[in-house]
């Protein structure tokens, strides 16, 4: 790890609160770490687990949801549904191997532009602590592992030798994976 | 109309936005690097984009160098999205070829360092290049909007906002929870600086109300429920049990002198519990409507049923007394709302060592405004609670207001109704006045002058946040008064002064639930509780929802001047949506590729507005575009990635989140 390296993070906020808040804290000219990089969306319901994974996947250090307050949401009940997805996506996580403190939601109504600069800071700390994720070259790895695994299976199903039959009902659902 | 085909030639724009962004991000060095990536056929840098010249620059690059998309790099697409997205269709390209980079709110403002600022905007700007090259032609729908208002709040607020639709030949439904109109102002006496007689102006302008043939008056009630969307909200009323037949009651108030009790024997709200009244009243003698009231936690039938029921004996065949009446409600149609929901007064009994709720000669100043008032509890003689017409009063401001411990706000009225209060109680009793300030705030027309003339009049004024309020005396003058604990931050020393009686300048404060009421009408609050105006400066009344306005007190502290201007103003914007008649909205619903859905339903249960169906004979999901409202929670859930939300497709999104990392 370089000295000056600086943790990259992605954001998603909802339109109607969060981002909101970034504007205020802009407004309230609050400062506040600049490795942040907002992505609107209308709703923290949006956020679909793929923009998470993708932002690591792609070089991401840490990846940050804001949404509204329980009972504020704008649509309702987006809020929830993203609550829900995302208790899942923290287990896909782990078993990643990716810290729980990388990626994080948190509620940030209009008017909390002091919670946005707040957030920010704090996780823009954790991460520096932890260090580079480094999950593209990860994921290269795990792409290399299943090319070769590919081959040997294609290569074994090809060679249609006497053994080839229990190897291949243990690779086929790794195979069904990617 | 442009094809996806055809070569794509983005235009990008970095705005200086004077010093704003131009003293923390390098736009030239922003405008260099984008200018380097692909597709971008032009990259230009410009000191105020939203000007008319930088908005005829974009369309005169629109057409002079054939550019198919544009990208602006400024404020808060919240700002001036829509600006830009004009701009774009001005030039002759769909509106929604355009996107937005926020590198003001979201970088300049917040950050410091030039070199990570300008990094970042690079970062955000390669995003905004990335997704514009997906983003596709859309059509704006409109939408008609149904002509109806309701109004939520009969204080001066909703009052002003409800007249001036009405006159201009609105249908205005205005729903108050208490018996009647009328709030906060009606229980001023005068008002400052004029010293206008509070009843005398706001009066008739409820008389008004009550009689308009566009106004639909219903007091006692409230809103329970808001659905719908801008131009077409459907709202419940409920009506409130008042045990009076409205159309009957003419307000001849025989059933109040008949009442069994004969005596007045309840605290009564409207004098602050300074007075006292029946089971069975009438708020004030102006009230608008002119009805009595049953209150049920008093009335000896409604409590035990065992009553002679006097009062529907003196009713006779008038018949307006009835008993068994329920809560009702009522389901109505309207296009646009205004909230004028108002505030409450500070509870005083937070500041203990002011003594309010323990020595009976501490005032709230509503209190007193009550108590100076001819139709008060006093006829408008100024006694004492324990009987007394006080030679000496104090004056406390800043009670509930500027004070870490209590509300850190300026309440703003406070001031000026405390100089108010102070001329009517020397006028009243010709005692000294002593007011205890932090500082005098007059920023009103004729305010500072309103100041003056109390200094001339001979009003004391002592700069210093009072201590405590005692009984305690110290010394014999002392004896049978309160004394009044303060440092005189301007001579420097503390002082003790006795006085008669004690009024307190409680501030403001938002409504006890505002939280409800904001969720309601699906409002967002300030970190205080009050309700957040869409642009402090540019969209004071307007709202996150379309739609729905605010006014008055429920927004912030505010004197009856400012209060009616806003007023105003939220009754324009209704009438300029109405007029218009039609909205635009955010093409941003959400769609089903019949092709790819695999029927599962899971995404049918999750959508808040049942937009979507099961088609039945295809087995696939369709979306109800006039329902969908564009949250995109469906699309972020379909297993099979079926399910499209325009301007946020799953190609904009991955495109953007490559984007922002693509730079180091």
């Amino acid at each position: 790890m370089t000295k000056d390296w600086k943790p990259r993070i992605v954001a998603f906020f909802c339109n109607w609160c969060t981002y909101t808040a970034a504007d205020l804290a802009g407004v309230s000219r609050l400062k506040y770490a600049s490795n942040v990089r907002v992505i609107r969306l209308m709703c923290s319901g949006r956020v679909d687990p793929q923009f998470i994974l993708e932002a690591l996947t792609h070089g991401a250090d840490g990846v940050l949801i804001g949404g509204c307050h329980p009972f504020d949401c704008h649509y309702v009940e987006g809020n929830y549904k993203m609550l829900r997805r995302f208790q899942l996506l923290k287990r896909l996580l782990a078993d990643m191997g990716i810290e729980d403190q990388r990626v994080r939601l948190e509620w940030i109504s209009a008017a909390e532009g002091d919670k946005v600069k707040r957030v920010i800071n704090d996780l823009t700390q954790q991460i520096q602590a932890l260090g580079p994720l480094g999950f593209p070259s990860k994921v290269a790895d795990w792409d290399r592992e299943m090319t070769e695994l590919e081959h040997h299976v294609t290569a074994t199903a090809a060679g249609v030798c006497a053994c080839g039959e229990s190897e291949m009902a243990a690779a086929k659902p790794e195979v069904a994976h990617v | 109309m442009n094809s996806n085909r055809e070569e794509l030639r983005i235009g990008f724009y970095v705005c200086h936005c004077g010093h704003n962004i131009a003293a923390t991000v390098d736009c030239a060095e922003v405008a260099r690097y984008v200018g380097t990536l692909p597709h971008v056929a032009l990259s230009r840098e410009y000191k105020y984009m939203c000007s008319d010249p930088g908005q005829e620059l974009i369309q005169q690059d629109i057409r002079e160098h054939k550019l198919n998309r544009v990208v602006v790099a400024s404020c808060s697409p919240l700002l001036h999205e829509h600006t830009f997205r004009g701009a774009t269709e001005a030039g002759g390209l769909n509106p929604f070829y355009f996107h937005m980079v926020n590198i003001r709110e979201h970088n300049s403002w917040v950050h410091t360092d030039r070199k990570e600022a300008t990094e970042k905007a690079k970062a955000l700007a390669q995003a905004a290049i990335e997704r514009v090259a997906h983003h596709k032609a859309l059509e704006v729908k409109r939408v008609k909007i149904h002509a109806d208002v309701l109004v939520v709040g009969g204080g001066i607020a909703g009052i002003h906002a409800a007249m001036t639709m009405a006159n201009a030949g609105k249908k205005v439904y205005l729903v108050e929870r208490e018996p009647t109109i009328g709030g906060h102002m009606a229980k001023f006496d005068k008002t400052f600086p004029t010293l206008d007689c509070a009843a005398c102006i706001l009066t008739p302008k409820m008389s008004e109300v009550g009689n308009h043939p566009n106004i639909t008056l219903w007091t006692y009630s409230e809103v329970t429920k808001v659905d719908g969307y801008v131009g077409n909200y459907k709202v419940t009323v409920k009506h409130k049990p008042r045990y009076i037949v409205e159309d009957a009651c003419v307000g001849c108030m025989e059933c109040i002198d008949a009442c069994v009790y004969k005596t007045p024997k309840f605290e009564d709200e409207f004098n602050e519990g300074l007075g006292k009244r029946k089971p069975v009243f009438i708020p004030f003698p102006q009230a608008t409507p002119q009805v009595v009231i049953i209150d049920p936690e008093t009335c000896l039938n409604l409590k035990t049923g065992k009553c002679k029921k006097t009062c529907v004996e003196a009713c006779a065949d008038r018949m307006a007394i009835d008993f068994t009446q329920q809560e009702t409600f009522d389901e109505i149609e309207v296009g646009t709302m205004i909230v004028a929901t108002g505030f409450k007064t500070f509870d005083a009994k937070r500041v203990p060592a002011y003594g309010y709720g323990v020595y009976p000669n501490v005032y709230t100043a509503l209190e007193v405004e009550r108590l100076v008032n001819a139709s008060g509890p006093t006829g408008g003689e100024v006694i004492t609670r324990d009987g007394r017409h006080p030679k000496s009063i104090g004056i406390i401001h800043c009670v509930g207001s500027r004070d870490k411990k209590t509300n850190v706000w300026c309440s703003r009225v406070c001031c000026m109704y405390s100089m108010k209060l102070a001329l009517l109680l020397k006028e009243h009793t010709g005692a000294e006045i002593y007011n205890f300030y932090i500082d005098i705030r007059t920023p009103g027309k004729g305010y500072e002058e309103f100041y003056n003339k109390l200094l001339d009049e001979g009003v004391h004024f002592i700069r210093g946040r009072v201590g405590e309020v005692t009984d305690w005396a110290m010394t014999p003058e002392e004896e049978g008064k309160l004394t009044i604990r303060v440092e005189d931050t301007l001579a420097g020393y503390v002082r003790r002064i006795p006085v008669d009686m004690v009024v307190l300048a409680t501030g403001l404060e938002p409504q006890q639930d505002a939280q409800d009421v904001r969720r309601l009408f699906n409002l967002s609050c300030g970190g205080e509780g009050w309700f957040l105006e869409r642009h402090p400066k540019l969209a004071p009344v307007s709202t996150f929802t379309d739609g729905i306005f605010i006014a008055g007190g429920c927004q912030g502290p505010r004197d009856i001047p400012d209060t009616v201007a806003q007023a105003g103003a939220a009754a324009a914007e209704c009438l300029a949506l109405i007029d218009k008649g039609y909205v635009e909205q955010e093409p941003n619903t959400a769609f089903v590729l019949a092709e790819e859905c695999s029927g599962c339903k899971s995404c049918i249960p999750l959508c808040p507005y049942t937009a979507i169906a099961f088609d039945e004979s295809s087995k696939v999901a369709v979306i109800n575009e006039a329902l969908c409202k564009g949250c995109g929670t469906c699309v972020a859930s379909c297993p099979s990635g079926s399910i499209v939300q325009n301007l946020f497709e799953d190609d904009e999104v991955f495109s953007e989140i490559k984007g922002v990392l693509a730079y180091d």
